[in-house]
């Protein structure tokens, strides 16, 4: 597949509507596209989702595919594998490109290696190079201490996964339309190696951390369960969910579904609110798309000042109940 | 149960963010004075997760590393905690290489190998944070792969992870052999006693070359790479945090919730 042509994306379903990272992937695909003088196309793979799928129409798509099958109704991974190998195929695209979701970090890389071509994964920024026409692909490193180019290569498509909540949607144009066209892709049940024999829904209290608003974040400063109960009064006060470093989850404060870093959960709430947490690049990967920042740190030389618009400087003990008697006086005025 | 583990020595991962700097020209990481590096966390906790089913069920655990230039007391961590064999993976053509090629040369040594049941790695490398090496071996060898997994269990042949999903722990089952990839989920590595350190000191890692493994030079490192980093940068932080004052602790945190309304944040 040298010569591929077209931007595609890899789209995928929360119910009955797009997930907010289709709509990214649509928004930062448009502008390869444009860049390269190409179509922009997505692609769905599911079960009985192509009135869904018609939606990406509006945020950007030119062309929109489906490959339904009921042996698609939940990710698999050799089965999804193997039909976007048969839908690059077909549509023979110069880019592919994936959402770096609990689908997309397990996809990507499977798919890459059959099709024999470069990826770049959790990507932040996307961009055309006018010279070779190829893509280039900005990502974070050493635990997001450092930032790095990757030139996504030569054989077509060139592959990357797109980090959550890094990128713009595009304003939906309602005029946008067109008709979904199905892919046929031969698949049988006895390709799936992997098998999902069990799945327990852990029960969130109160909002989930990814669909929050504000976020308190704790470390393994806390010191104890009994504080740790402190910040989840000050998230419920606030309408807010609370979030761990790996130190904290590692004490056995808060359940490991909290943690936040770049191999954890990665958030971009309205507000971040750092409780004693020193600000390891590690941690803080997963909340640098927070729209604001704020701190409480003993130490003025954390890094985790760095990364905030206000911080206050001293022990949390002392500066936390103040913070929130204050917050929620405000609240109720 | 014989488990091969891939583990990666990287630069120190705890070099803090104001002391991390990188040499442009080569775009790697020029670690600060007296800096040690460190095998990257995940893979840790990937031998961790093999060292529990070699508790569990018994067996033996070989770990498996590409590295030229190994810094022996770090590299033979694995073995300190508890695996019985260390291969490291040496060979100036390996050089230069990306996720692709890293996987070609671990590929070709557990072929070498020839038997085993589960191979494991972290999730993610703590230098590139690629998350393809795992997933690329997996399809290389044809064999199941189950990504970011945290408890493992092996029953009757299979291997049963758990993978947290979102909301959602599922319990997903592959025949053996299979690859599984570790995450923060598998909990905490032990640590070696000074007992198992000095042990591991004496035992000495087989070497293999890229001849050993019958790949031909062409298709490892720079030459075989499909990706290439052009540019390794620290990006500069805006660094403009405004602290807070207040006559007490206290009152710089009333400061800060006046600030947030302030904002209209809350």
């Amino acid at each position: 597949m040298a010569n591929g042509a077209g931007v595609l994306i890899v789209g995928e379903v929360a119910g009955r509507e797009l997930a907010g990272i289709t709509g990214e992937l649509l928004g930062v695909g448009r502008k390869l596209a444009n860049a390269r003088g190409e179509e922009l196309l997505a692609v769905f793979l599911g079960s009985g989702i192509g009135a869904t799928a018609a939606g990406a129409f509006a945020q950007g798509a030119d062309k929109v595919y489906v490959v339904d099958n009921s042996l698609l109704a939940s990710y698999q991974p050799e089965s999804y594998a193997a039909a976007m190998e048969r839908v690059c195929a077909e549509l023979t695209p110069g880019i592919l490109l994936m959402g770096a979701t609990y689908m997309g970090r397990d996809l990507a890389p499977k798919l890459a290696c059959r099709l024999k071509t470069g990826l770049a994964t959790d990507c932040v920024a996307l961009n055309i190079d006018p010279q070779t026409r190829g893509m280039l692909a900005t990502r974070a490193a050493y635990g997001a201490k450092a930032m790095a180019e990757v030139d996504c290569g030569t054989v077509r498509p060139a592959m990357a996964s797109v980090k959550t909540k890094s990128q713009e949607p595009l304003e939906p144009d309602s005029s946008r339309r067109g008709a979904v066209v199905p892919i046929a892709v031969q698949l049988n049940a006895a390709l799936a190696k992997t098998q999902v024999v069990n799945r327990v829904t852990v029960e969130v209290k109160g909002i989930r951390l990814e669909d929050a608003r504000i976020v308190v974040g704790g470390g393994r400063g806390l010191g104890s369960i009994a504080n740790w109960k402190s910040l989840e009064a000050l998230a419920a006060d606030l309408k807010g969910a609370v979030g761990s470093t790996r130190g904290a989850c590692d004490e056995g404060y808060c359940e490991m579904a909290t943690q936040l870093g770049i191999t954890a959960k990665s958030i971009a709430p309205e507000l971040y609110i750092a409780v004693g947490i020193s600000g390891a690049s590690q941690h803080m990967g997963g909340v640098s798309f927070s729209k604001h920042i704020v701190c409480i740190n003993k130490d003025a030389e954390s890094p985790v000042f760095k990364l905030s618009q206000y911080g206050v400087v001293g022990k949390w003990e002392d500066v936390l109940p103040a913070f929130h008697r204050k917050v929620k006086e405000l609240l109720a005025g | 149960m014989k488990c091969l583990v891939f583990i990666k020595q990287i630069p120190d991962p705890d070099i803090p963010p104001t002391q991390f700097r990188v040499d442009t020209r080569t775009n790697t990481v020029a670690p600060p004075q007296g800096s040690s590096p460190a095998v990257s966390l995940l893979d840790e906790l990937a031998v961790e997760a093999a060292l529990r089913l070699k508790d569990a069920l018994g067996g033996e655990v070989t770990a498996v590393s590409l590295c030229n230039d190994p810094v022996m007391n770090v590299i033979k961590k694995p073995l300190a905690m508890g695996a019985d064999s260390l291969i490291l993976l040496q060979d100036p053509a390996f050089e230069g290489g990306d996720a692709f090629t890293t996987a070609r040369v671990l590929a070709a040594a557990v072929k070498k190998i020839g038997s085993y049941d589960l191979i494991l790695c972290g999730r993610q490398a703590g230098d590139w944070d690629n998350g393809q090496v795992g997933s690329y071996v997996a399809e290389s060898l044809g064999i199941p792969c189950i990504t970011i997994v945290g408890k493992l269990e092996a029953v009757s042949g299979k291997i049963r992870a758990e993978r947290t999903v979102g909301d959602t722990v599922e319990t997903v089952e592959a025949p053996m052999p299979a690859l599984v990839t570790a995450g923060n989920e598998v909990g905490r590595a032990r640590y070696p006693k000074l007992r198992d350190i000095m042990a591991a000191g004496r035992k000495q890692p087989t070497i293999w070359s890229a001849k050993d493994l019958g790949l031909d030079p062409s298709t490892v490192g720079a030459k075989g790479a499909l990706t290439k980093v052009r540019r390794l940068y620290v990006e500069e932080k805006a660094g403009q945090c405004e602290v807070l004052k207040g006559e007490t602790p206290a009152e710089a945190g009333e400061n800060l919730a006046l600030k947030l309304r302030e904002l209209k944040i809350i």
